[in-house]
C-alpha cells in the first residue's frame, strides 16, 4: 500500500523539503556543486602509511584538501571549506563508530576537518561529533575534551514526534534536529552482510531511532527513504566517506582478515554517486580477492538505484552521470 | 596547522585514550560487569544459533535474522555481544497496568476478572497501525523501564487480587524468557499466566511458551500475505501455523482480527478466514472483530465503520463459528456472548464490563450445552 506512490502528504513533505532545500542557497549543497554531472572524488595516497600502519596526519590533511579544492573546483581548501559552512553556524559530523577502533571513521581524518572547519570559521564548541551511542563513540576514539563536543544518540534523546518518507516511520536524533544547524557525513567504506555494502547513504541509519526496522530487502528502500527524511535533506551538505582503511568482506562488523589498506577518500555532495562509486571499489577489490560479487552473493546495494530514482532523486547512480575525479 | 585551544597531538592523545579504555573493556561477556547500568535486564538469549565470525542466528522468531557482533535483531530487543547473543529486556518493564482481563481481550478466560499486564519494549513486527508504538517500535533503552524480576512480578499480581499475568501491549515473544520466568512464579502462587502476541514466533519456543501459558489471544491481522508483508512486515504462514500448535498443544485460545477499511475488511476475506478458523482450528476458537482507529502510520484511513463489523460477524456466523464478537464498539450485542444452541445471552458485556454471567460450571444454564474456555 505504501509502495504505490507517494501520499499526499509526502508530496507535501517533499515539497517543503525542497522548498527548504533551495531556499537556503547555501554554496555548499549537493545542486551547489556546480557540475552537469555529479562529481565524485576519490583521493588517494600511497604512502598515506609511511612504513607504519597508521595514517600520517599531515597527509591525510593534505589529501583532504586535495579532495576539497577538486570538489568544489578551487584553489585553496580553505576557499571551499567556505562553501560548505558559514561562521555562525554549529557542524555536526556524523561519525560512524559501529566497528569499533578497527573499522570507525578515522579520529585522524576528524581532526584534519576539525581543523580546516575552524579556520573556516567555525568555532571549536560549534563542532559536534555524533554517532548512535556513546559507547560506540568511545571504542572509535571519540571523546568529548576541551570544547569539542561527542555526542551520542543515546544521550541526546530523539523527538517525539515520527518523521516519514515511504516505507520508514522514525524518530530523529536532536542532534540533528535541535544541534546543528549543517551536517558532514563522514561515513566508512564497508561491505555489509545484509545491505551489500555502507557508505554515506546508510550511515544516516545512526540518526534514527529503530534502524533494526530496516534491514529487511537488503535495506531497500528503507536506506532511501531515511534519506528522504526533511532534516537529513535540509542540513547534509557534503559526505566525505572515510576509505583510508575499507572492508570488503565480512561487514559490518570489524573483521581484520577482509580489511585493506585502501588510503583514500571519497568526497561527494551526491550520496547516490558516492555509493555506487564506492560499491564498484569494493566489487573490483572482491574480484582480485577471487571472491564472487555482491550480487551473486545475493546482497547487491539495491538502494542505491531505489536512491536515484524519480521518487528519491537524492543523486545518480548513472556511470554515464558520474565525473570521477581522481586526485 | 593546530585547532584554536588545542593541537591536533592533544586530540589524538585523548582518543587513544578513549581507544583504549573501549579495549580493557572488551565486547564479550565482560560487558555484563559491574558498571553497566543495563546490566541487570541483560540475560543470555534462549533460541539461537552461533555461526562463524561472531555472528548469530535468531530462532526465536520466522525472521531469523543473521546478527553480526554488536547489532541487534529486528526487534531491538536482542543484541550480538562478541557471538553471544542476549536479551536486554528481561525483568525490564516499560510499562504496566492492571486491567480487565476483557481488555486483552479474553472473553472465555475468567470473565470479569483483573489481569496484572506488562511489557517491555520492542515486537518483531512494525504494524503500520500499532497503538502502543512508543512501546513496541523502540529500543529498550529508548524508554524508562522498571526493574521487575519474575517473582516481583507474582508478588505484585497477588498484591493487587490480579487473576492472571498478561504479557501483552507490545510482542511478549520477544521477551520470551522473562515469559516463561514470570510464568513458573505466578503459578506457584496460583496465578495463570495469558499471553496477547502477534504469534509470529517460530515451533520449538511457541511449545516452550504453551507449556507455560494457560491462555494465547493471537492478533490474526488478516488473511493475506499482501497484507502481513505490507502493513505488519510479517508473513502470514508462520502465525497460521502458531495457532494450530497452540490448539494441538490444547493452550486456550482466541483470536483479534483488527479490521482495517480497505485493507483487510472484504466479503471473501471474511470468509476464508472464518472457514480457515473452522476447518483448523474448530469452530469454538472465539474469534473478535475489533473496530481500527487511525494510529501511527496509518492515519490516513477512518476508524472501521460499524456495518463493516456487523457484516464481518454475519460472514464468520455463516460458516459456522460459534462464538464471535465485536470489540472496541462499547455497547455492541455482539459483546456477550451467546448460547450456540439455544441463542440465550450467557455473559452480558458493556465495553470492559462483564454486568451479568449466567454460565454454572461452564454451562448454559437454560440448555446445559457445555461453553468451551476456562471458566474457574
Amino acid at each position: 500500500m505504501s509502495s504505490s506512490g507517494p501520499s499526499r502528504r509526502e508530496f507535501l513533505r517533499t515539497c517543503a523539503a525542497a522548498a527548504a532545500f533551495t531556499a537556503t542557497g547555501k554554496a555548499g549543497t549537493a545542486a551547489a556543486i556546480a557540475s552537469p554531472k555529479s562529481k565524485v572524488v576519490v583521493a588517494r595516497d600511497p604512502a598515506l602509511r609511511g612504513g607504519g600502519t597508521t595514517p600520517d596526519s599531515a597527509r591525510v590533511l593534505a589529501m583532504l584538501d586535495r579532495a576539497l579544492q577538486a570538489c568544489y573546483g578551487r584553489d585553496n581548501a580553505l576557499e571551499a571549506w567556505k562553501k560548505v559552512v558559514h561562521p555562525g553556524e554549529t557542524v555536526g559530523l556524523k561519525v560512524n563508530c559501529l566497528g569499533g577502533r578497527g573499522i570507525s571513521t578515522s579520529t585522524v581524518l576528524v581532526e584534519a576537518i576539525c581543523e580546516r572547519l575552524q579556520q573556516a570559521g567555525i568555532r571549536e564548541e560549534n563542532i559536534v561529533i555524533w554517532d548512535r551511542l556513546e559507547p560506540d563513540l568511545e571504542s572509535g576514539g571519540f571523546r568529548s575534551r576541551h570544547q569539542l563536543r561527542c555526542i551520542g544518540n543515546d544521550s541526546a534523546g530523539y523527538e517525539d514526534d515520527l518523521e516519514v518518507f515511504g516505507s520508514v516511520g522514525s524518530l530523529l536524533s536532536k542532534t540533528l534536529t535541535r544541534t546543528c544547524d549543517a551536517v558532514i557525513n563522514l561515513p566508512v567504506l564497508k561491505d555489509h552482510g545484509i545491505t551489500g555494502m555502507t557508505a554515506a547513504l546508510k550511515n544516516f541509519f545512526g540518526a534514527i531511532h529503530n534502524p533494526n526496522k530496516y534491514h529487511p530487502n537488503a535495506g531497500d528502500p528503507y536506506i532511501a527513504d531515511v534519506n528522504m527524511l526533511t532534516p537529513l535533506r535540509r542540513k547534509v551538505r557534503l559526505h566525505i566517506c572515510d576509505a583510508l582503511t575499507a572492508q570488503y568482506e565480512g561487514g559490518p562488523s570489524y573483521m581484520p582478515q577482509w580489511q585493506w589498506a585502501y588510503n583514500g577518500l571519497l568526497v561527494s555532495g551526491d550520496p547516490v554517486a558516492l555509493d555506487y562509486t564506492g560499491w564498484q571499489i569494493i566489487e573490483h577489490k572482491r574480484a582480485g580477492k577471487g571472491m564472487k560479487s555482491l550480487t551473486a552473493e545475493k546482497r547487491p546495494p539495491n538502494y542505491i538505484a531505489t536512491a536515484a530514482d524519480a521518487r528519491h532523486r537524492l543523486g545518480t547512480n548513472d556511470p554515464r552521470q558520474i565525473e570521477r575525479l581522481e586526485v | 596547522m593546530a585547532c584554536p585551544g588545542t593541537t591536533r597531538r592533544d586530540f589524538l592523545r585523548q582518543t587513544a585514550m578513549g581507544a583504549a579504555g573501549a579495549a580493557c573493556c572488551g565486547w564479550g561477556t565482560s560487558l555484563l560487569a559491574a558498571g553497566d547500568p543495563d546490566a541487570q535486564f541483560i540475560r543470555e538469549a534462549q533460541f539461537y544459533e552461533k555461526q562463524a565470525n561472531k555472528k548469530i542466528k535468531c530462532k526465536l522468531c520466522p525472521r531469523e535474522c543473521v546478527i553480526d557482533d554488536r547489532e541487534r535483531g529486528y526487534c531491538g530487543a536482542r543484541e550480538n555481544r562478541g557471538g553471544t547473543y542476549y536479551t536486554l529486556v528481561y525483568s525490564r518493564v516499560a510499562t504496566a497496568h492492571i486491567d480487565p482481563i476483557e481488555k486483552k481481550p479474553f472473553f472465555h478466560f475468567h470473565p470479569g476478572t483483573m489481569a496484572f499486564s506488562l511489557a517491555t519494549a520492542g515486537c518483531n513486527v512494525n504494524c503500520k497501525f500499532c497503538q502502543n508504538w512508543e512501546i513496541s517500535q523502540v529500543r529498550p533503552e529508548q524508554v524508562k523501564a522498571e526493574y521487575a524480576p519474575p517473582q516481583r512480578i507474582a508478588d505484585l499480581a497477588r498484591g493487587n487480587a490480579c487473576g492472571a499475568i498478561a504479557y501483552t501491549y507490545s510482542e511478549p515473544v520477544i521477551f520470551s524468557e522473562y515469559v516463561l520466568d514470570c510464568a513458573e512464579a505466578g503459578h506457584q502462587l496460583g496465578i495463570p499466566s495469558v499471553i496477547v502476541t502477534g504469534g509470529y514466533i517460530q515451533q520449538d519456543p511457541l511449545k516452550r511458551l504453551c507449556a507455560q501459558a494457560d491462555a494465547i489471544k493471537v492478533d490474526l491481522k488478516a488473511f493475506s500475505q499482501k497484507y502481513y508483508q505490507e502493513v505488519v512486515n510479517g508473513e502470514l504462514k508462520p502465525v497460521l501455523d502458531a495457532l494450530v500448535t497452540m490448539r494441538k498443544q490444547g493452550t486456550w485460545t482466541e483470536i483479534v482480527y483488527l479490521v482495517v477499511p480497505t485493507l483487510n475488511d472484504s466479503d471473501t476475506e471474511f470468509r476464508d478466514l472464518s472457514r480457515w478458523i473452522k476447518q483448523n482450528l474448530g469452530p469454538d476458537v472465539p474469534v473478535h472483530f475489533t473496530r481500527f482507529h487511525p494510529e501511527y502510520l496509518l492515519k490516513n484511513l477512518p476508524p472501521t465503520p460499524v456495518e463493516t463489523l456487523d457484516r464481518a460477524i454475519k460472514i464468520a456466523g455463516a460458516e459456522g463459528l460459534h462464538f464471535v464478537y465485536v470489540g472496541n464498539v462499547p455497547g455492541h450485542p455482539a459483546e456477550n456472548t451467546y448460547c450456540p444452541k439455544c441463542h440465550k445471552v450467557l455473559i452480558e458485556r458493556t465495553g470492559l464490563m462483564v454486568t451479568q454471567n449466567r454460565l454454572k460450571h461452564g454451562k448454559c444454564p437454560d440448555c446445559q450445552t457445555a461453553i468451551p474456555g476456562k471458566w474457574s
